[in-house]
């Protein structure tokens, strides 16, 4: 195995990793400060501040031979023997001359700045910066315009690593984005009439080290401080993006891709970046409610029509409403948890053992999006079918969809109805929903109200993507476990939760003993046992050989 | 000394010394068609190598052995850039070539074409020289009138297509990968090496950067012979490994203060003395050298008293300048203030500043404005150690930089705080009697552009 010795720690390497002094020495615990590298977009090396002095160590001698000047870690590929010396004083000198210069003309303007307290020039100044200014003081211009729709862009914070050009050119292909002017007077601009408007346009505000490319959508909302992360997995489409939820106080703020290299690599869509914002819609289903009037057609508005119902009587009321009806079809909706199908699956059974099951609608938009750099977004827009399918088919192995549900209540086979949705925005028409009217009980579970509702006999609110907790697989096959990151509004009870209680299981909702239960009770979520990492598991796993 | 007879400058003052007519009756042309009807490309590598022929460019690294650098055998194409992108302050000699004798540099790069396997030669020439680029353009159409241009030149399999480009006004466009960049119509930002362009350069093929002039002595080595070019210049120091030696004819861009400016040619390893008095008639107005560029401003100064430095690749780095560079030597009197000096080379390098890595961006226009703040009598002395720090830090060779023009941009701040650190104090002290001990940071002066 090769070996890379960093300031004196030898740390073996992969025969065939190929790695650049900036990831050695991560592998040493050694922070290289970089702004311009990422490790998505190509190398330029233009930042300066990764300088560091390498050397290579002789195998047969053992003597080091140091290179006599300093070299950019980004641009500099390790083998084995190579020498990396980080923390030597030129070294240091170097990084301070880099962060003196880089403030030379930023505005420094932390306190208005969002950027402030997840900046790294913020956090490599006060690592590898000096305290006194040596350059002249003058006072700074704070200008800023719009470079697309949901980028602004303050023009003096940039310190011209130019990721976000990179980034446009490489990975969403687009190339609005470019360096204007020459020397100290250069500024990354749009071409008039060109403006930075693509699907992956917000990710040039994660790349952005400084506060220079701000997000419309987040900009003044909320200081970085106290927001809270929780990883998460993004409810858009089947991708299965892993992310950040950053929220406050049960609102949500913003979300953030997190990396992994199975699924979304450092990205994340726009689609799916301001997808959030229906979590805190005023118009939601915020109440468990039963009918008045039991003949249930032609209804007024649904707080007029609808009991409310507490929750403790609704597992009870809900399970009797349903004997009484008969024959049970129930619509398992891809935007549940694998545990939460599965239970739900496990309920309905245990009121109707004859219960028809089938996948939920599945909502699509156009096709396929693959942009040049890999990032794909999917047609389909909900992440948990291929979860949903694998769980429905432990119970029926008829793998039914939600056409063959509609057929089936259609054709009269169906005295109940339990739809789920949890679908973010509107997914029905009136001519889909009419079958549902004939039936003697229809249990609608959704985020909004849609043409459904005048047919429901329950009216329930269901939990957004940020609410959940559980595992959803994505369209390769990856499965990711996820917690909840905020609580859902007052009145509303996560699917997971009511499921567990109308299965009489005791305490909390436990999606990891759920989970568990699942994949001891099945060989194709086998995978699903034990521990899931945070960049998920392929479920084909062990399933190959 | 022997009063050298031109050759590179032979067409100059001859009556339509440019035409084709005139070109082959000199002798041109000639030598081409005897390589190209004996002579294998490797022939032709291996002549300019043992000629020692360096490059004109400014780095002068060995022509031969850098086309050796190209992969052996490479499917193509195999591109062949020649920089007469001529942007150096003082340098003129490739202007004079392109103007003056365009045919001599044609039958250059058509050799060097052919040594190369390169079967298309882009020239990137400056924005600023319109008359060069109707000369070349219409020496080209000459030649390939003449049929040493176009498919089958001469009969043989060998083919070659010149393209003339015309660039933007950039000085950053004047470096190899920069000038490669902005042929394939990005921003001219230097790449990063490695790869070398002789192994991934234009369109990501393997690519030959060469100077106007280079091609030149390529052309002249052809006619009159290896002996011929290693009979002029200084041979190897032995007692140094890494010198090469420096052959051959030069010409010399003469400016500033002297007597009579212009472009001259005469063998490597001559004076700057030599050079400013059998040439240039001596310093003008009875007056005598403050100091002398050696090579264009971003090779530093030499001072008065190492005016007898000889002028080939070695000389200039003895006395503490980055080299010979274009060998445009600039002459500044005794009555010129020093710091006029620095202040004119920093406005031009920030303004020519490709803005890429941060130590040049930020360092060259930080140095302007200390410039500009000690011009307007608000100068501190410790705006000086703060210079010669940038000077010191801010380039390839220290490696903080991409390409070299960072070096360039530093050695003038750094030969002239050095050598004439004097004549900075007694300015700072003079115009400055209340400030110029302060060390805290004062206010900025409000900049005005460079242009």
């Amino acid at each position: 195995m090769p070996v890379v010795i960093v300031d004196g720690q030898e740390i073996e390497i992969g025969a065939d990793e190929r790695l650049n002094c900036i990831e050695a020495a991560r592998r040493a615990g050694k922070e290289i400060p970089h702004y311009c590298w990422h490790p998505g977009l190509s190398v330029v090396a233009s930042c300066r501040m990764c300088l560091i002095e390498t050397g290579s160590r002789d195998a047969a001698t053992g003597k080091i031979t140091m290179v006599p000047k300093l070299v950019p870690g980004c641009q500099t590929p390790v083998k084995d023997g190579t020498v990396i010396v980080t923390e030597s004083q030129t070294v240091i000198d170097s990084r301070a001359r880099v962060e003196e210069a880089l403030l030379i003309d930023h505005p420094i303007d932390c306190p208005i700045c969002d950027k402030a307290g997840e900046c790294l020039l913020q956090d490599y100044h006060f690592e590898h910066g000096q305290a006194e200014r040596r350059a002249d003081l003058h006072p700074f211009t704070s200008r800023k315009r719009d470079v697309g729709p949901t980028v602004t862009l303050f023009v003096d914070r940039c310190i011209m690593c130019t990721r976000c050009v990179r980034f446009t050119r490489e990975v969403s292909g687009t190339g609005e984005l470019m360096v204007t002017s020459r020397g100290a007077k250069e500024e990354i601009d749009v071409f008039p009439g060109f403006p930075l408007d693509n699907k992956l346009a917000g990710n040039v505000v994660d790349l952005c080290p400084v506060g220079a490319l701000g997000d419309k959508d987040f900009l003044y909302q909320q200081r970085v401080w106290f927001l809270k992360r929780e990883a998460n997995v993004c409810g858009g489409c089947s991708a299965g993006c892993s992310i950040h939820t950053e929220h406050n106080q049960d609102t949500v703020y913003r979300l953030k891709p997190r990396e992994n290299p199975h699924t979304n690599k450092w990205w994340m869509c726009d689609d799916g970046r301001y997808g959030w914002h229906h979590l805190h819609d005023q118009s939601r289903v915020l109440a468990a409610g039963r009918r008045r009037d039991p003949g249930r057609n032609g209804h007024g508005a649904p707080a007029d029509a609808f009991d409310a119902v507490e929750w403790a009587d609704v597992t009870t009321r809900l399970r009797a409403d349903l004997k009484a009806a008969g024959r049970l079809a129930v619509a398992v909706s891809p935007m549940l948890t694998v545990e939460e199908a599965w239970m739900l699956c496990a309920v309905a059974r245990s009121i109707d053992p004859e219960a028809f099951l089938a996948v939920g609608h599945v909502p699509t938009v156009g096709a396929d999006e693959t942009f040049p750099g890999g990032f794909t977004i999917r047609a389909e827009k909900c992440p948990n079918r291929k979860g949903v399918e694998a769980v429905v088919a432990l119970f029926d192995p008829a793998s039914r969809s939600w056409g063959d549900l509609l057929a089936h209540v259609e054709a009269g086979n169906a005295d109940a109805a339990w739809i789920t949705g949890g679908y973010p925005g509107p997914w029905i028409d009136d001519a889909t929903a009419s079958p549902f009217a004939n039936l003697a009980c229809v249990v609608v579970q959704d985020l909004f109200d849609s043409p459904l509702t005048k047919h429901a006999t329950w009216r329930l609110p269901a939990a957004g993507f940020a609410e959940r907790a559980g595992t959803w697989v994505n369209v390769a096959h990856r499965a990711q476990s996820f917690g909840q990151a905020i609580k859902p509004p007052a009145g509303v009870w996560p699917e997971g939760r009511l499921f567990w209680n109308m299965l009489g299981r005791r305490g909390l909702y436990d999606p990891v003993a759920v989970r568990q239960q699942i994949a001891g009770s099945s060989a194709a979520l086998a995978a699903l046992a034990g521990e899931i990492p945070a960049t998920g598991v392929d479920l084909r796993a062990g399933q190959l050989a | 000394m022997t009063p050298f007879k031109p050759v590179l400058l032979e067409a100059v003052g001859v009556p339509d010394g440019h035409s084709i007519t005139s070109y082959k009756s000199r002798g041109g042309y000639a030598p081409l068609e005897k390589v190209l009807a004996e002579k294998q490309p490797v022939d032709v590598i291996e002549m300019v190598k043992s000629s020692g022929l360096r490059g004109r460019g400014g780095a002068g690294f060995s022509t031969g052995l850098k086309w050796t650098f190209l992969p052996k055998d490479h499917p193509g194409p195999i591109y062949l850039c020649v920089n007469a992108d001529e942007s150096e302050p003082g340098t003129f000699n490739n202007r004079i070539l392109m103007e003056d004798d365009p045919h001599q540099v044609i039958e250059g790069i058509i050799l060097s074409s052919y040594a190369t396997r390169a079967s298309t030669a882009y020239i990137y020439l400056r924005y600023e020289y319109p008359h060069s680029w109707h000369r070349l353009q219409a020496a080209i159409d000459e030649a390939y009138a003449a049929g040493y241009l176009g498919t089958n030149i001469r009969g043989t399999s060998f083919s070659l297509d010149i393209y003339l480009h015309r660039g933007a006004a950039a000085y950053i466009c004047g470096e190899e990968t920069g000038l490669i960049e902005s042929l394939e119509g990005k921003r001219a930002w230097p790449r990063i090496k490695p790869p070398f362009p002789a192994i991934e350069g234009l369109f990501r093929k393997p690519t030959v950067v060469n100077n106007i002039e280079t091609m030149a002595c390529v052309a002249q080595i052809a006619r009159r012979g290896v002996d011929w070019f290693k009979s002029i210049g200084v041979p190897a120091d032995p007692a140094n490994p890494r010198d090469p030696g420096s052959y051959g004819p030069k010409l010399y861009c003469l400016s500033g203060h002297v007597e009579k400016p212009g472009c001259y040619e005469a063998p490597l390893g001559i004076t700057a003395r030599q050079l400013i008095d059998e040439f240039g008639g001596g310093v003008w107005k009875g007056r005598k050298a403050k100091a002398v560029i050696p090579g264009g401003i971003s090779m530093g100064l030499m001072t008065e008293s190492e005016l007898d430095t000889p002028l080939d690749f070695a000389g200039p780095g003895k006395v503490g300048c980055l080299g010979l560079g274009t060998a445009a030597v600039v002459v500044i009197d005794d009555q010129t203030s020093i710091v006029d000096f620095l202040h004119n080379s920093c406005r031009f390098f920030a303004h020519e500043s490709c803005g890429q890595c941060t130590p040049c961006r930020e360092g060259t226009s930080w140095s302007l404005r200390m410039l500009e703040r000690i011009k307007a009598g608000k100068g501190r002395l410790k705006d000086l150690d703060l210079l010669l720090e940038i000077g010191q830090t801010m380039g390839m060779m220290p490696g903080s930089t991409i390409c070299g023009l960072a070096d360039g941009a530093a050695w003038p701040i750094k030969n002239a705080i050095k050598k004439f650190r004097g004549e900075f104090e007694d300015y700072i002290k003079r115009t400055n009697p209340s400030g110029w001990m302060v060390t805290d940071p004062v206010p900025a002066l409000q900049i005005v552009g460079a242009h």
